[in-house]
């Protein structure tokens, strides 16, 4: 347990109040459903590079790569850097300048264009159902590292409160500063706010990193994180490296290429260059993103194991006896990460390899906690909550622009006012937060699991990629080709979890990933391999069987009919293409120091 | 739009800097509080590095600022 200082409250006090204030200063700039929805189309490359950046790390990504750091070691830097990286660079070279410059607003309005209204609606129904259940699984594992921290008991004790409400009261009050700066300045405020977030995530993880490395030194650290790799899929040593980065490569590309919540970032740019270069910008500072959140796991892990200690000493003939009791989950865990008691018997869970199952997440909060005295400790708690921050804003507005662009614009109210479809917009907002809100609490209150909720939407969504990438490389694909292939695609993707429901058992592991808790990534990326597969094949034979499009209607939409921008030829080092080059091999380079 | 990022972040860096950097000064004697961090005074050590970053942001943000406010003040 840790008592917060004046000097954390007031650093507390101030992300928050730059937060809103942000927001303020933006509520003049809103006049416009366009200036609500895509930040009026005028920020800079850089902005929307970071916001990229912090969209994608959000509070299950915050916590999530620590933990893998714990669980498979180095593994989980070449997963979450090899494997996100080749998808960054592809989306910004090739897909942002015909989603920018088709002048979709969102990514299934793109589909739409292309494909008709069914691929449209279906692409919008999976992307909203993905918003809403991650940002519950979002607040969910924030309401967990809050209840495990007691970081706030203390200003709950002071004033007579219940100590129960700790949890839910963070969270309304996350949520609802999320809420008033995403309805004050809209899409602008929360890109903003996540690059606000970005620096303050960087500033408290960078200090915990580097006391790490101070206090156990490299080479405890690495040895850590080697046994942690043997507990991993293809073990230490380079076959390793390689599986992992591609199992994060097949897990993440559909993600960096059609997942909205990212994509709006660079859809706001205020030209298309800008929106060229945002995914770009974002890869540049993706190379360091994955050490800086990895490493706290195999630090984590490197540490002593807390015991209880008892200690005698004797004060003017007095003995004394002091016993520093360590909490039972602490004793069994290793280093700083605690282990998983069974409620009913609070003895520890077993492992398959016999050892004590360890509660992963907890890795880099409580590194947070154990690392950073009264003063930084602040700053690692507003680092926490911007991740909770970041990653809720994103899901709000990307769920905002889809509801009232792909659904209730074209089927609920045609040419209505732009003021009604503002309004629509900021109360979709409120319905979004209210929604995700219900969803972690029925989580708490019911043991609904939202992870796996969550982790099954994206499974369905990343058929998508197959359709994106045929609408704009295959001139030949037709609307009723693309929609029966994304149906293949999802229905092949959906499979397996709901056979898991029947069929569970060790043979068909495959098969039983949602039900035999949580998911292997090998068995989720043989399952998004086979609906990417039968998506191309479905949506290639019916294609070839119904009439083509003509060209005249695939202007602006396909890569090979995109208008070229004519301009001064640049030497080749100044190209996108050779800046993307340098980014692939610098992170090649930075992967082989952790092989 | 009137707002350069650069400036509230800047802004926001100077002050957690400064409190850092204060806080740090002011409990350097405190070894049970950096007992945590290795002994080392975390907070003088890591305030004056934030401090820097946030003059930094605010310096080249309100040069930008100013260039676009001129800018809109001549059209």
């Amino acid at each position: 347990m840790a008592n917060l200082t004046s000097a954390d409250w007031l650093i507390l006090l101030i992300y928050f109040f730059f937060a809103l204030s942000i927001g303020l200063t933006l509520k003049g700039t809103v006049k416009t459903s366009r200036d609500y929805l895509q930040a009026g189309r005028s920020l800079p490359a850089w902005i929307c590079g970071l916001a990229f950046v912090s969209v994608s790390l959000g509070a299950q990504q915050l916590l999530g790569m620590g933990a893998s750091g714990a669980q498979y070691g180095f593994r989980a830097i070449q997963f979450f850097s090899l494997g996100a990286i080749p998808g960054m660079l592809f989306a910004g070279l090739f897909l942002m300048p015909l989603y920018y410059g088709s002048n979709a607003r969102t990514v299934p309005e793109f589909l739409g264009l292309r494909f008709g209204k069914s691929t449209r609606v279906v692409s919008a129904c999976v992307l909203l159902a993905t918003a809403v259940l991650s940002a519950g699984a979002a607040l969910y594992a924030m309401a967990r590292i809050f209840a495990a921290l007691h970081v706030f008991d203390s200003l709950f004790y002071a004033h007579g409160l219940q100590p129960a409400n700790i949890v839910p009261v963070t969270l309304l009050a996350a949520a609802a500063l999320v809420l008033v700066y995403v309805l004050l300045g809209g899409l602008a405020a929360a890109l903003y706010n996540q690059v606000l977030q970005f620096f303050v995530m960087a500033a408290a993880l960078l200090p915990v990193v580097l006391l790490g490395l101070r206090g156990s030194g490299w080479s405890a650290i690495k040895s850590a994180a080697a046994s942690a790799a043997e507990r991993g899929p293809g073990h230490a040593g380079f076959g390793g490296f390689v599986l992992a980065a591609l199992l994060g490569f097949v897990l993440s590309t559909s993600y960096w290429c059609t997942d909205f919540r990212v994509l709006q970032t660079a859809m706001a740019a205020k030209d298309a260059e800008s929106a060229r270069k945002a995914p770009l910008i974002a890869a540049a500072v993706w190379l360091l993103v994955p050490v800086l959140l990895v490493l706290p796991g195999p630090i984590a892990l490197a540490l002593p194991t807390p015991h209880t200690t008892e200690f005698v000493r004797s004060e003017n003939g007095t003995i004394y006896h002091e016993i520093d009791v360590a909490p039972p989950a602490d004793e069994a865990g290793q280093g700083a990460v605690p282990a998983v008691l069974d409620p009913a018997t609070g003895k520890p869970l077993r492992a398959a390899g016999g050892t004590n199952l360890l509660d992963y997440t907890m890795a880099t909060p409580n590194l947070l906690l154990h690392f950073l005295p009264g003063g930084l400790l602040g700053l690692g708690i507003a680092a926490l909550l911007a991740g909770l921050m970041s990653g809720a804003a994103a899901a709000i507005t990307a769920i905002h622009a889809v509801f009232t662009c792909d659904l209730y614009q074209p089927f609920i109210r045609r040419n209505a006012s732009d003021g009604h479809y503002l309004a629509v917009a900021r109360w979709t907002a409120v319905g979004a937060a209210l929604l995700a809100l219900g969803a972690c609490g029925a989580a708490l209150r019911f043991g609904w699991k939202l992870e796996s909720l969550a982790m099954f939407c994206a499974v369905l969504s990343a058929p998508l990629l197959a359709t994106v990438l045929l609408g704009m490389f295959w001139k030949r694909a037709t609307a009723p080709g693309a929609f029966a292939g994304l149906a293949a695609g999802i229905a092949t993707a959906g499979l397996p979890a709901v056979l898991g429901r029947f069929a569970s058992g060790p043979r068909f592991s495959w098969v039983a990933w949602m039900s035999s808790g949580p998911a292997r990534p090998v068995d989720v990326c043989l399952t998004i391999l086979a609906a990417l597969g039968l998506n191309f094949v479905v949506a290639f034979a019916v294609s070839l069987r119904t009439t083509a499009q003509p060209e005249a209607e695939l202007a602006g939409l396909m890569h090979s009919l995109a208008p070229r921008p004519a301009r001064a030829p640049s030497p080749w080092w100044k190209r996108p293409e050779a800046l993307a080059a340098a980014i692939l091999i610098t992170a090649v380079a930075i992967n082989l120091l952790f092989v | 739009m009137h707002l350069d990022l650069r400036v509230p972040i800047g802004m926001m860096f100077t002050m957690i800097g400064t409190i850092l950097t204060a806080f740090g000064l002011g409990t350097r004697a405190d070894s049970a509080l950096y007992a945590k961090s290795l002994g080392i005074d975390a907070n003088l050590c890591w305030g004056p590095v934030l401090l820097v970053f946030g003059i930094a942001m605010l310096v080249f943000g309100r040069r930008a600022q100013m260039r676009l406010e001129k800018g809109a003040a001549k059209k």
